[in-house]
């Protein structure tokens, strides 16, 4: 008679109890960053148009503004515009990104990653790193439409030169999701900030123009924009030549702006709540 | 073979107490809570907007740091073991958990996959929840076009992708029609007889606490004022019966009358031709009375019985209705202490 009761008991309490944790395993660091990288991507691929809205402003200048460059005399003036054109979408599709953070934070879906098991760290690397894969369409867009209209295409250095472009939109993008983090759900306050940020850069690139006959003060405060020297790396890549310093200026000014956009952008996730 | 689910609690907490710091201003959010929760209940934390209960529960899912006292979660320490906890329990905050750029099915994806799932794994555990949850049809459609009602069941199907045995809801039902609230309710008391699953929430609607909570813990100004069965709670209160009479003159007498018949036990009080009647078991002894009444001479006209509700438990309480600390609280913003304060102060906090 025990032993019956005993069956029935073990019976409910198997039925009552959910199943444990389907997972035996804590995902690591790199797993983490992965998935949250995955997870920013899907809506990229899922509507691949998303991309062109960070586009809008640097086509407006391919198109209205290139066309009252002077000429030159070696190689056309759209050889020279074109990097600083690929170089600004880069930096407005990076420094916009933020905006999808802030959303995130309103609507609620924030809240819930951060309740999850996923670490601050891989939440804001996973969604920096993504930064690259819309940098590459966009620049893949900027050269096709392009090329018919007399722009030399250099395949191999094209490349070499998104590569030094990826660590920027890494680092931009941390800073976008930082102001994100900060704004929390102020959403004036993160497009003011970014808004006010973004045309100096540009302009201070030499990016429409060139900084040749700028007055004193104006190359001094260009030279501590780590844009400038990324524009000018991808114009010297861009047209074909790879002189090592202009290029290796470049690569670092990227990496900087990587390594000072990740730590900002990782103390603002680890305060995050 | 001994049971399992009958060791310990799931939740502990000592002292649990949080302050914000506001223009200046202290304000104590959660004071020195003391509270058990064990395996397989279902728990609703009732209060009116800024009593605590949602600040309450950000500490325990290790949203936010308690100012003093411990709090344990699922046997780990909701501040030094902050990753433990976040993969023990499920938790379904007040807005949207599913971002509204995503698709209903990549959510469920990316949260098995952020709690160590395979990938075939966490697309097979997302189609059992789509189509527990009635889902399927919409799980391609961006977030942001679901309804109220189908982004609430995502919310909860995402909340359980790695069948947690402690869930959280922070107000479930806030903002939905009453037919999605009935499913709502329905659905969380299944999960918790089906399962066995721990569910927590909270709630300032004192239908659903009733409706759905096996126990209620009342919460006021960051304090436990109450913690029992919703029953009992409104047992202690009695129920009311109103009775009518033809004039006032039968009033009085049918007063007096019930007062030597019920004595201490009630509490009367007469207004014109009515006569209310408060008192443990009310509904058993009204028939009796009626009776009584009409043997008098003092025949009852109108008779009405009811219940104690929550309401009546809080009023008891704390002297004020839930429903006026609720609109009370909603208007006056220098007051909304615990919800919004959360959000704004966390930068000083941390």
């Amino acid at each position: 008679m025990s032993a019956t009761i005993q069956i029935t008991e073990t019976a409910q309490s198997s039925v009552r109890r959910p199943r444990e944790v389907v997972a035996p395993r804590a995902p690591g660091l790199l797993a983490d960053t992965w998935n949250v990288m995955v997870r920013e991507l899907r809506p990229v691929f899922r509507e691949p148009v998303s991309v062109l809205f960070a586009m809008v402003q640097p086509l407006v200048f391919l198109g209205l503004f290139a066309p009252l460059l002077p000429k030159v005399e070696d190689g056309s003036a759209l050889q020279w515009f074109v990097p600083g054109i690929i170089a600004m979408t880069a930096l407005m599709s990076a420094s916009f990104t933020g905006a999808n953070l802030t959303q995130e934070i309103v609507t609620g879906s924030h809240e819930r990653l951060l309740v999850s098991p996923l670490s601050r760290s891989s939440l804001l690397v996973g969604r920096a790193l993504k930064e690259i894969v819309p940098m590459l369409m966009q620049s893949a867009i900027i050269v096709a439409v392009v090329t018919p209209f007399g722009f030399d295409l250099h395949l191999g250095h094209v490349l070499l030169g998104v590569v030094v472009l990826a660590g920027f939109s890494i680092g931009v993008g941390a800073l976008s999701f930082a102001l994100a983090l900060v704004s929390k759900d102020q959403e004036w306050l993160f497009w003011t900030v970014q808004q006010t940020l973004i045309f100096p850069l540009l302009l201070l690139a030499g990016v429409l123009l060139p900084l040749d006959g700028a007055p004193g003060w104006l190359r001094f405060a260009a030279d501590l924009n780590p844009l400038k020297y990324v524009v000018e790396a991808e114009r010297a890549l861009f047209a074909g030549t790879v002189p090592v310093d202009t290029v290796a200026y470049g690569a670092v000014a990227s990496a900087v702006v990587a390594a000072f956009g990740l730590a900002v952008g990782l103390r603002a996730m680890r305060a995050s709540r | 073979m001994t049971t399992q689910h009958t060791t310990g609690p799931v939740i502990r907490t000592e002292g649990l107490t949080r302050h914000f710091t506001r223009h200046k201003q202290t304000v104590e959010a959660v004071r020195g809570l003391d509270l058990e929760v064990g395996r397989g209940e279902l728990v609703a934390f009732l209060g009116p907007n800024g009593a605590g209960k949602s600040t309450t529960l950000r500490m325990l899912t290790t949203l936010l740091e308690p100012t003093s006292g411990t709090a344990e979660v699922a046997g780990y320490d909701v501040v030094r073991e902050r990753r433990q906890v976040r993969r023990s329990i499920g938790y379904v905050g007040q807005g949207n958990g599913a971002g509204h750029a995503q698709r209903g099915r990549d959510e469920l994806v990316s949260q098995g996959r952020a709690f160590g799932l395979s990938r075939s794994a966490a697309y097979a555990r997302a189609e059992e929840l789509l189509d527990a949850f009635d889902l399927t049809e919409h799980a391609r459609r961006p977030v942001s076009t679901l309804s109220g009602g189908q982004r609430r069941r995502l919310d909860i199907a995402i909340g359980l992708v790695h069948t947690p045995q402690l869930l959280f809801l922070d107000e479930p039902s806030t903002g939905l029609d009453p037919q999605n609230r009935a499913n709502l309710q329905e659905q969380v008391r299944r999960l918790h007889d089906e399962q066995g699953t721990t569910i927590v929430l909270t709630t300032h609607y004192l239908e659903e606490a009733d409706a759905i909570a096996d126990r209620v813990v009342v919460i006021d100004h960051g304090r436990v004022i109450a913690d029992d069965t919703a029953a009992a709670l409104k047992a202690g209160l009695g129920d009311l019966v109103t009775l009518g009479f033809e004039n006032e003159t039968h009033a009085i007498t049918a007063a007096w009358q019930a007062e030597v018949l019920l004595g201490s036990r009630a509490e009367i009080e007469r207004v014109g031709n009515v006569v209310r009647v408060r008192s443990a078991r009310g509904a058993e002894t009204a028939p009796g009375l009626v009776t009584e009444l009409a043997w008098q001479g003092v025949p009852v006209t109108r008779l009405d019985v009811a219940s104690a509700t929550l309401d009546d438990v809080f009023l008891e309480l704390t002297g004020r209705s839930l429903r006026e600390s609720n609109e009370h609280t909603s208007d006056d913003t220098s007051d909304d202490s615990s919800e919004h304060i959360s959000e704004n102060s966390e930068g000083e906090a941390a």
